[in-house]
């Protein structure tokens, strides 16, 4: 017949079963594939992970001690009041990602913060660094007092977990 | 290899899976420019590189524990106890700086005689995807042995994809398989090692294919015109290779045996504590030059897409390289440019080993800018501006004009 030759179409029920056939598969490759991509998320036992009290009792004005919370470490600081009435003073213009000190701490004295640089995940040293603050080796971020960022790669302060006081000298992180 | 077709069996063998014939044709008869250098070794050695690596990883994860409490101890257990294991363990870590040594200067070849340029684009690109692939490798294997270095460089390499912006953070506990590089990382990590080799052997064959399908690239850069300039594969450049693998080797042995650890760095000789970040940490030495790149960035973002695109951008060189001529042998202004071009990833590289303060910040910068405009600016440029010397009539003209040589002839004639 004169009408099909090659390259001539026109719609037919077998086109409909292609593509109905192909749209199938599709889904159902997507569905099989997710299992495969979600089992690298965090795990139960992981997302399990209790949190952590710490006593704040043995600390001394002017120390800084590190604890483990969700295997990072977690620095509590008993500031002084020279460390509080430095991070007051900042004007919020200074700051690379504004917030005031009264955000970032339940008590002036206790800052409890993850140690982890924002920028690629290094540790911070205590008591370096041009702000009298925390200072990354890696990639020469400066923190304040505060622990918010003041100079270097780094694009947010050290980030203020959950936690709440259960009595003067107990905090429950997370 | 044709008088083994002549035994039946054999023939007979080859005739339903013709896996000599196709031995025979790719690794002995391939018709290969008469004129390669010594620049051209280094493919081959690339390859031998790969399965040094490939025979002593296998040995070393019949002997290795991937788990946090356990990973440390038994590296060392494999360095002290296992028969010959700090020989195999030293073969493996050494290897893989050496693979990257020849790998190197295999794309050093490649830049200086323009084999990047038309027909080879492909064969180019298949060649920086192995280079992706192996750093990927080299990357996740140095994580194993769990020491200090190997704990750090993976935390900043991972949070390097939480600079993307909305989707990064899920995508670093996606990698993690929790909220920091732990036992589930350092598993996932031991079995893309372990893969991850396999998948660079099939881009080999890839590669080869390309290569063989347009044929090598050569010191002059110019043309094939006919079979007189060709000489077959084997034996003229079996035994070539094989004499740059003996000098390869003494070079290796003399790592291997005599300092065995200067490439690598002691800390990582420390157990990983997930609390302590080591004063001074840096990647591996075949690392650092893309590392002082993400560092002369002062923004989290950009320095991690300007890594990123220091690779990207080779994608694109075919076309950034106007020159119609391949060879840097004829290009007199290139020429200059590419030495250029070789101190500053050396200055790059230095850098990237030094800590990120007072002159190095901006000697970073200043080198990093020079690498991107070398490549984005200088190269088109040059290609418009330069006036090459002229180019030879032909690979075998200044080769025949002493007269024939004797014995070559018959093999070339089947391409």
């Amino acid at each position: 017949m004169a009408e099909h030759t090659i390259g001539a179409h026109e719609e037919t029920r077998r086109d409909f079963l292609y593509v109905a056939t192909g749209a199938v598969a599709a889904v159902g490759a997507a569905c099989a594939v997710w299992p495969l991509i979600d089992q690298m998320n965090p795990s139960a036992d992981v997302l399990a992970i209790s949190s952590t009290e710490v006593d704040l009792g043995p600390v001394e004005v002017g120390q800084q001690i590190t604890v483990k919370w969700r295997g990072k470490p977690l620095f509590v600081r008993h500031r002084t009041e020279a460390d509080i009435e430095e991070a007051r003073a900042v004007p919020l213009e200074d700051l690379k990602d504004p917030q005031t000190d009264a955000e970032r701490v339940e008590k002036p004295e206790w800052l409890v913060m993850v140690g982890v640089c924002t920028h690629l995940g290094c540790v911070p040293l205590a008591d370096q660094g041009d702000f009298n603050g925390w200072f990354c080796p890696c990639h020469g971020s400066h923190y304040d007092t505060s622990g918010r960022i003041r100079r270097g790669p780094a694009p947010e302060n050290l980030t203020v977990p959950g936690y709440a006081f259960t009595d003067d000298t107990t905090i429950v992180v997370g | 290899m044709e008088s083994l077709l002549n035994i039946g069996i054999v023939r007979w063998f080859d005739n339903r899976l013709p896996l000599l014939s196709y031995t025979q044709h790719h690794m002995m008869d391939y018709p290969a420019p008469r004129n390669l250098n010594y620049a051209w070794n280094f493919g081959s050695l690339a390859g031998l590189a790969l399965v040094i690596q490939i025979v002593t990883g296998i040995v070393l994860a019949m002997h290795y524990t991937p788990h946090t409490e356990m990973a440390f101890d038994s590296v060392e257990r494999i360095m002290r106890d296992v028969n010959y294991g700090w020989l195999i363990r030293y073969i493996h870590s050494n290897g893989a700086s050496f693979f990257f040594i020849v790998v190197y200067l295999h794309v050093f070849r490649g830049l200086y005689y323009g084999s990047y340029k038309a027909p080879r684009e492909v064969l180019w690109w298949i060649g920086l995807v192995i280079l992706l692939c192996m750093m990927g490798t080299a990357f996740m294997g140095y994580v194993l042995p769990w020491g200090q270095m190997s704990f750090w460089g993976a935390t900043v390499i991972t949070n390097l994809f939480s600079a993307i912006p909305l989707i990064g953070t899920p995508i670093v506990e996606w990698l993690w398989g929790g909220f920091s590089v732990d036992n589930p990382t350092l598993n996932r990590f031991y079995a893309l090692h372990y893969l991850l080799p396999f998948v660079i052997v099939g881009l080999v064959v890839l590669h080869l294919w390309a290569l063989h399908h347009k044929k090598s690239n050569n010191p002059l850069g110019i043309d094939y015109k006919g079979p007189q300039d060709f000489i077959p594969f084997h034996p003229y450049y079996t035994i070539k290779d094989a004499f740059g693998v003996g000098v390869f080797l003494i070079v290796f042995a003399a790592f291997l045996f005599y300092a065995p650890n200067y490439m690598g760095h002691p800390d990582n000789y420390i157990p990983a504590d997930p609390l302590k970040t080591p004063a001074h940490i840096v990647p591996e030495w075949y690392f650092l030059p893309f590392y002082a790149i993400l560092r002369a960035i002062p923004d989290k973002l950009g320095g991690v897409i300007a890594m990123g695109l220091s690779i990207g951008i080779l994608f694109l060189l075919p076309w950034l390289d106007t020159s119609r001529v391949r060879s840097a042998t004829f290009r007199p202004v290139f020429k200059w440019f590419y030495l250029l071009m070789l101190i500053d990833m050396g200055i790059l590289g230095y850098v990237g080993s030094q800590p990120a303060e007072g002159d190095w910040i901006w000697i970073g910068q200043l080198a990093t800018a020079y690498y991107f405009i070398h490549f984005l600016v200088l190269l088109p440029l040059i290609g418009w501006f330069e006036r090459p010397r002229p180019l030879p009539d032909s690979i075998a003209k200044p080769v025949l004009a002493a007269g024939p040589v004797p014995g070559v002839g018959a093999a070339h004639d089947k391409a």
